[in-house]
């Protein structure tokens, strides 16, 4: 019944953003169908109307985070995104996640994400071996909580796109580092802390951010970096006042 | 910004709070009553109490408005940190020198007639 | 036709209420701060004695100021409750509904003005 209903939905227009930096938009026609995906559409075009579009995937059921782009300029899963939620005038508009540079097409060049992760001393220090004891740490320990309330992110640079202190302010670490910062920031196994609270109270850290709350509302993990930032903030104040930060 | 105007930035903006609230009920009573020069002055004339209230409401905004200002001057205007923090510290010192006249000014007035 | 042209396409989270929330609060604080000297100029008129400031809030007692002075009264508002809200966030444990915070804010805001405006038209 509902491939029925789908064949008598007239074809959708998509406008896809072609070339680098420079480039243009150029618009196909895509038959729609039930369920119809945006990475549907995208699919289709590159398989049928034109084998030159590049585009990045991986699982296409929303666990990898790969095929993030900009669907009628919103950052979003395109897996996850049905094409009957933004069809609007039966016309989509898609272009690469915004904030990074473009290699191709629908493909961005994630370094600048993934240094800033770096920078935001966003990467575990461990105090332990595998000689030692697992540590016991309750999961109703309110750090643990908090940690775990943040660490489903799996780097797919949406909140990086939505955030305008990322197109604003080059310095900006971003929400997804910030986020992970904070996640070991409340990791009791976790020796970096000294150097990690500097790092997110430095040039382009927490205080940058401006509480717009777009990665919060872009998050396809449910998510809350702004939540994150402002305990780093929090932190941060904190430590400066105990005179361990300059 | 830097952690240090972070941390300026909130507390000018915690500690005006009060000072804001009482200025809107100010305005809203001047505005009811109709006041004249001669009403306002006859109360801020040598009067400790409102020097004290606008002075400090003066150089906590100065210095609240000149660190926003440079985070615009940064995100916006696509200035250099040093240029931001030349306005700032230049516009900083401006408000505070005009607001610190115009207390001074309700207080003495008429000192340079 | 370059992406960074094209980046206005890449702006549609923009139709997000705490996006507006954080730009009301921005802009309200820019004109404020551009304001500021202004008020500080006219105050300090006293500084050459009763006459001067007299003649500034008789000058003042027209209807476009008087608007003027609403809309001076709506911005410093709405950048205080903004800022509440801001400093709420920052400060204590997170509360969903921002949203409806937001909204409440500017609700506030509005209510202010609005009663500023009333006293204004008696």
């Amino acid at each position: 019944m509902a491939q029925q209903e789908a064949a008598r939905l007239p074809d959708i227009e998509v406008a896809i953003w072609r070339g680098g930096e420079d480039g243009e938009y150029r618009t196909y026609r895509v038959p729609r169908q039930a369920s119809q995906t945006v990475l549907d559409l995208v699919t289709y075009v590159q398989r049928k109307l034109d084998p030159t579009l590049s585009y990045r995937f991986a699982c296409r059921v929303g666990v990898c985070g790969s095929c993030a782009m900009t669907v009628n300029g919103r950052p979003r899963w395109t897996c996850r995104t049905h094409v009957s939620k933004v069809a609007g005038e039966g016309r989509i508009e898609i272009a690469p996640l915004a904030n990074l540079p473009v290699i191709k097409d629908l493909a961005t060049d994630m370094t600048r994400f993934f240094e800033k992760w770096q920078e935001a001393k966003g990467v575990h220090v461990p105090t332990a071996s595998r000689h030692d004891p697992i540590p016991r740490i309750s999961p109703e320990d309110k750090r643990r909580a908090a940690a775990n309330a943040a660490i489903e992110c799996i780097n797919c640079g949406i909140c990086f796109a939505a955030c305008d202190t990322v197109r604003w302010n080059e310095d900006y670490l971003g929400p997804a580092a910030l986020n992970r910062a904070w996640t070991l920031v409340n990791d009791a196994r976790d020796g970096g802390h000294g150097e990690r609270l500097a790092a997110v109270a430095a040039k382009g850290g927490c205080h940058a951010c401006h509480t717009h709350q777009s990665c919060e509302q872009h998050c396809p993990q449910a998510l809350n970096p702004t939540a994150s930032i402002a305990g780093l903030k929090r932190l941060t104040v904190e430590a400066f006042i105990r005179g361990e930060l300059k | 910004m830097t952690l240090r105007l972070y941390i300026v930035q909130r507390a000018t903006a915690m500690l005006m709070l009060p000072l804001i609230l009482g200025h809107l009920v100010i305005i809203f009573y001047a505005s009811a009553k109709g006041v004249s020069a001669a009403d306002i002055l006859g109360r801020t004339a040598g009067s400790v109490g409102w020097a004290v209230y606008y002075g400090a409401f003066v150089l906590l905004t100065a210095a609240h408005g000149a660190i926003g200002l440079r985070t615009i001057a940064m995100e916006w205007g696509r200035l250099s940190q040093r240029a931001a923090d030349a306005l700032m510290w230049g516009t900083g010192l401006l408000l505070l020198a005009l607001g610190l006249r115009a207390v001074a000014a309700v207080v003495a007035p008429g000192s340079l007639a | 036709m370059t992406l960074r042209m094209e980046a206005r396409r890449a702006t549609g989270y923009r139709r997000d209420r705490l996006w507006r929330a954080a730009m009301v609060h921005r802009l309200s604080g820019l004109l404020l701060a551009m304001f500021l000297p202004l008020h500080f100029l006219a105050l300090g008129l006293a500084i050459e004695g009763e006459g001067k400031l007299q003649g500034f809030l008789a000058w003042a007692d027209q209807p476009l100021v008087k608007l003027a002075e609403v809309v001076l009264v709506a911005l410093l508002a709405v950048h205080l409750v903004g800022g509440v809200r801001l400093l709420v966030i920052e400060n204590l444990a997170w509360r969903d509904n921002q949203k409806a915070l937001a909204t409440g804010a500017l609700v506030a805001a509005v209510v202010i003005a609005l009663a500023f405006l009333f006293i204004q038209l008696r």
